[in-house]
């Protein structure tokens, strides 16, 4: 069968360092962190990367009102990812427009609020808002895309725990192919940060970040690392085919290459490294390249203890010792874990290679675990490449979900 | 409480929940809904807001007297001065 080829025209995003492709790309490059104390309701000060973007920018006041912070961050990148593309909400086919948001989770932080709201009238649920279900509904993020900029198309979100951001992609690019759509903005969003039960939920695993300089926190692959920093964000793409994206002469920043999702079936929350290489494996076999093709790989790495070494044995275990070419990150130790949007904004902060062959470090790592010491890490300092032709991004996610895409420089 | 007393209350309410609207120019005797962008979730945010802010219930069959400001002065203001004679 043949498939479409699908390109990517258009980055819109918010991370915690960065409003812009630009700024964040310059941050990536500078080693500048930007994690923050956050007040966290019932638990107090704790570390989390938080956005700064302007709401206001492409939302009335009164939609910020009712609507949800992940529906903000979404409309925000997919704002700017339409403007990035040079597409006009006027000039798309509304129709043939589809909105595949990935998401961790959607509506912990509309219920929080709301059981904290009639905390304070004795817990009477005549107090409880009736913006309640149209703001926790799972495709709430999509829909507020939708409904801000107009289109009749498909809206909807995919839940993939953390390796949402990439599904975002992928299910596009499935949707480009099938015909079904003519433009997909797509990736991942989180307003993970607002709500206490993730970070509760992580310190009872003991599995939440801490460390007294708050930049200093997410640190992938070092000795010291102690668990992940929780963040906010959000990262949307353009993506159309190949032919479409040509007639219009669009700029292209890379071209879908492959992936594969795959399931471990194994636990909950540990991952599997043998089901993460099978995917690894499957996406660059997809590809139709080699594992010594794929020069950047960014890894999923949250900092916690186990999590690093068994990425960083299913990463061994398919390019071993034999791909020089190949440089691996972590985009984390930079932003924290931004949960639905990880795997879609650590992917727009390699993109940028295809163009200066510039490899992010992966920052904080001041004594390398040697568990976690692969040829290839890129380690607090970028470093030049030879050549990036293709970047494979990582990320996996609770109940053992993995996702691996593949993005390579575009060559007609 | 007087009724302007009570349109000023329900006047801060609006200028919250519709907060892109100029309120200046709203006419007291004309449809809420007729001069500024009001639907019925906002609508429900007015019955709210009196609830949560000043313990007024508004039972539904009676939403319709909360068309116009005035309307709204004359049909909230006995229910404020009640609550007001009860503390």
């Amino acid at each position: 069968m043949s498939l479409s080829r699908i390109v990517i025209t258009g980055v819109g995003l918010t991370a915690p360092n960065g409003n812009s492709l630009a700024e964040f790309r310059g941050n990536l490059l500078s080693g500048v962190a930007r994690i923050a104390r956050m007040e966290i309701r019932y638990m107090g000060p704790h570390l989390a990367g938080v956005c700064n973007f302007d709401p206001l920018r492409h939302q009335k006041r009164k939609e910020v009102r009712v609507g949800t912070r992940a529906g903000s961050i979404g409309i925000y990148c997919a704002r700017e990812a339409l403007a990035d593309a040079r597409l006009s909400t006027d000039s798309i086919r509304r129709d043939r427009t589809g909105i595949f948001v990935g998401i961790t989770e959607h509506g912990n932080v509309e219920t929080e609020n709301e059981i904290y709201a009639i905390s304070k009238f004795g817990y009477d649920t005549k107090f409880w808002s009736h913006y309640h279900n149209p703001r926790t509904v799972a495709n709430n993020p999509a829909g507020e895309i939708s409904l801000n900029i107009g289109t009749t198309g498909p809206a909807y979100t995919i839940g993939a725990a953390c390796a949402a951001g990439n599904l975002g992609l992928i299910h596009a690019t499935q949707m480009l192919r099938l015909g079904e759509v003519d433009l997909a903005i797509c990736g991942g969003v989180s307003e993970s940060i607002h709500t206490f039960g993730i970070f509760a939920g992580f310190k009872s695993q003991n599995a939440l970040a801490h460390h007294e300089d708050p930049n200093r926190a997410s640190r992938p692959f070092d000795k010291a690392r102690n668990g992940i920093v929780i963040s906010e964000g959000g990262a949307l793409y353009t993506l159309e085919r190949l032919e479409d994206a040509v007639r219009r002469g669009a700029k292209i920043y890379g071209e879908i290459a492959g992936y594969c999702v795959n399931s471990d079936a194994s636990d909950y929350v540990l991952p599997n490294p043998g089901r993460q290489a099978e995917c690894v494996r499957e996406a660059v076999a997809r590809s139709g390249l080699l594992p010594r093709d794929i020069h950047i790989i960014n890894t999923h790495a949250t900092a916690t203890p186990m999590g690093d070494i068994q990425e960083c044995e299913a990463i061994r275990a398919v390019f071993g010792e034999g791909c020089p070419d190949t440089h691996i990150n972590n985009t984390k130790s930079f932003i924290g874990h931004a949960m639905g949007a990880a795997g879609a904004l650590e992917l727009a902060g390699n993109l940028p290679s295809f163009e200066d062959c510039v490899v992010h470090p992966t920052i904080n790592v001041d004594d390398l675990d040697p568990a976690c010491a692969l040829p290839g890490l890129v380690l607090n300092q970028p470093r030049k490449a030879e050549r990036v032709d293709a970047i494979l991004n990582n990320s996996f996610g609770m109940l053992g979900i993995n996702s691996t895409l593949i993005v390579r420089r575009f060559e007609r | 409480m007087t009724k302007d007393e009570v349109k000023q209350v329900v006047l801060g309410i609006i200028a919250d929940i519709a907060p892109d609207e100029d309120l200046s120019t709203l006419k007291p005797d004309v449809r809420l809904r007729d001069q500024m962008q009001l639907d019925s979730m906002d609508f429900l945010d007015i019955v709210m807001e009196l609830r949560k802010r000043h313990g007024i219930e508004v039972p539904e069959k009676d939403y319709p007297q909360l068309a116009t400001l005035d309307s709204c002065g004359d049909y909230l203001t006995p229910k404020f001065n009640a609550l007001a004679s009860k503390s």
